[in-house]
C-alpha cells in the first residue's frame, strides 16, 4: 500500500472523490437532510389530518367534540408547548455563546415542559376513556386518538432525545457534533409545535365550533 | 478546562460549522421574542373567539380559526425554524413550500372527494335515483 502511494505521489491519490463530501463536520448536509426528514414527517401528519377531517363527523351515535373536549386543558397544553419552544430557543442562543451550563439548564426546562405537556395529554386521554369515549367508540374518536396520540408520541421521543443530549453535553461538552445534534433537535422540537398549531386549531377549536 | 477556553473553543468550532457556505440560521434573541409574542397573540385570539363565541356565527369563527392557524405556522417557520431564502442556499425553503403544496393537496383533496362521495352516494339517494329511473 505505502509503496503504491509513493509511486503515485505526483498524482494526488486522494482526488478520486470530493474530499469535502466525506467530512461530516460541516453540519450542512446533516441539517438539510434532517429538514427533509421533518418534511416527510409532516406528510405523515398530513395523512392523519386528512383522515381526521374525513371522519370528523362520523360519531356513530357516540359523543360529539363539544360534549367531550375540555378547551381549558387544550389552552394549558398550547401554552406549555409554546413556552417550551421559547426555552429551547434560549438554549440555542446559549449554545452560540458557548455557555454549556446555560444550554443544559434551558434544555432541562424544555424537557420538563415537554413532560408536563405529555402528562396533561395523558390525563385528558384517561378522562375521555373513563367517560366511554374510547378509540373504539366511533370513527371520529379513532381518528382523534391516532392524530393526537401520534403527536404526543413525537413529543415523548423529543423528551428522550433531550435526555440523551443532556448526558452527551455532560460528558463531551459543546463540541461540533453536539452543536449539530442540538440544531437538529431544535428543528424537531419547533416542528412539533407547528404540528400542534394544526391540532389545536383543526381538531379542538373547529371541533367545538362544529 | 476553564470557561473562557471552552467559549473560545466553541466559537472556533462554530466558525467551522459555518464554513463552506453553510448559512443555516440560528435566529437571535429578538427573533425568538418576536415569534413568541406573535404566537401568543395568534393563539389567544382564536381560543377567545371559540370559548366566548364572540362572532356568534360558526362559519366566520371557523374561517378566523383557520386564518390564525396559517398565520401562526408562518410565524413559527420564520422565527423558530429560521426558514428563509438564504438558509442552506434556499433548499429548506424549497422543501418547505413543496411539502406545503403536497400537504394541501392531500388534506383538501381528501375532504373534497370524501364529501362528494358522502353526499352523492348516500344509500337513500341511490334508491331514490333507482326509483325514478325509467
Amino acid at each position: 500500500m505505502t509503496t503504491m502511494a509513493q509511486d503515485n505521489s505526483p498524482v494526488d491519490p486522494s482526488t478520486f472523490y470530493v474530499v469535502e463530501q466525506d467530512d461530516h463536520g460541516h453540519g450542512s448536509p446533516t441539517l438539510l437532510g434532517f429538514w427533509i426528514y421533518l418534511m416527510s414527517d409532516a406528510l405523515i401528519f398530513a395523512a392523519l389530518f386528512a383522515t381526521f377531517g374525513v371522519l370528523s363527523s362520523s360519531y356513530a351515535g357516540g359523543p360529539a367534540p363539544h360534549e367531550i373536549f375540555n378547551l381549558r386543558l387544550v389552552a394549558l397544553n398550547t401554552a406549555i408547548l409554546l413556552f417550551s419552544s421559547i426555552t429551547y430557543g434560549f438554549a440555542m442562543l446559549a449554545m452560540e455563546r458557548g455557555g454549556l451550563r446555560a444550554v443544559q439548564g434551558w434544555l432541562l426546562v424544555t424537557g420538563l415542559l415537554g413532560l408536563s405537556f405529555v402528562g396533561v395529554e395523558l390525563y385528558e386521554f384517561a378522562e375521555l376513556i373513563a367517560e366511554g369515549a374510547t378509540p373504539q367508540r366511533s370513527g371520529f374518536l379513532s381518528a382523534f386518538f391516532t392524530l393526537v396520540g401520534t403527536h404526543g408520541l413525537h413529543v415523548t421521543v423529543g423528551i428522550i432525545w433531550i435526555g440523551v443530549m443532556l448526558v452527551q453535553l455532560n460528558q463531551r461538552g459543546l463540541h461540533l457534533e453536539n452543536k449539530r445534534r442540538l440544531q437538529c433537535l431544535s428543528m424537531f422540537w419547533h416542528f412539533l409545535d407547528v404540528i400542534w398549531i394544526g391540532v389545536f386549531s383543526f381538531v379542538y377549536l373547529l371541533g367545538m365550533v362544529r | 478546562m476553564s470557561s473562557t477556553s471552552t467559549a473560545s473553543h466553541g466559537a472556533n468550532l462554530d466558525g467551522e460549522l459555518h464554513a463552506h457556505g453553510d448559512t443555516h440560521g440560528h435566529g437571535s434573541m429578538r427573533s425568538y421574542l418576536i415569534g413568541f409574542a406573535l404566537s401568543a397573540v395568534l393563539t389567544a385570539i382564536p381560543f377567545w373567539l371559540v370559548m366566548s363565541d364572540v362572532l356568534g356565527n360558526s362559519t366566520w369563527t371557523s374561517a378566523a380559526v383557520i386564518a390564525f392557524a396559517v398565520a401562526q405556522v408562518v410565524v413559527h417557520t420564520i422565527c423558530f425554524l429560521h426558514v428563509n431564502t438564504q438558509a442552506e442556499g434556499g433548499w429548506t425553503l424549497v422543501a418547505f413550500v413543496f411539502t406545503a403544496v403536497i400537504l394541501l393537496i392531500i388534506i383538501a383533496g381528501s375532504l373534497w372527494i370524501m364529501y362528494h362521495l358522502n353526499t352523492n352516494m348516500m344509500p337513500g339517494m341511490m334508491t331514490g335515483q333507482a326509483a325514478t329511473m325509467p
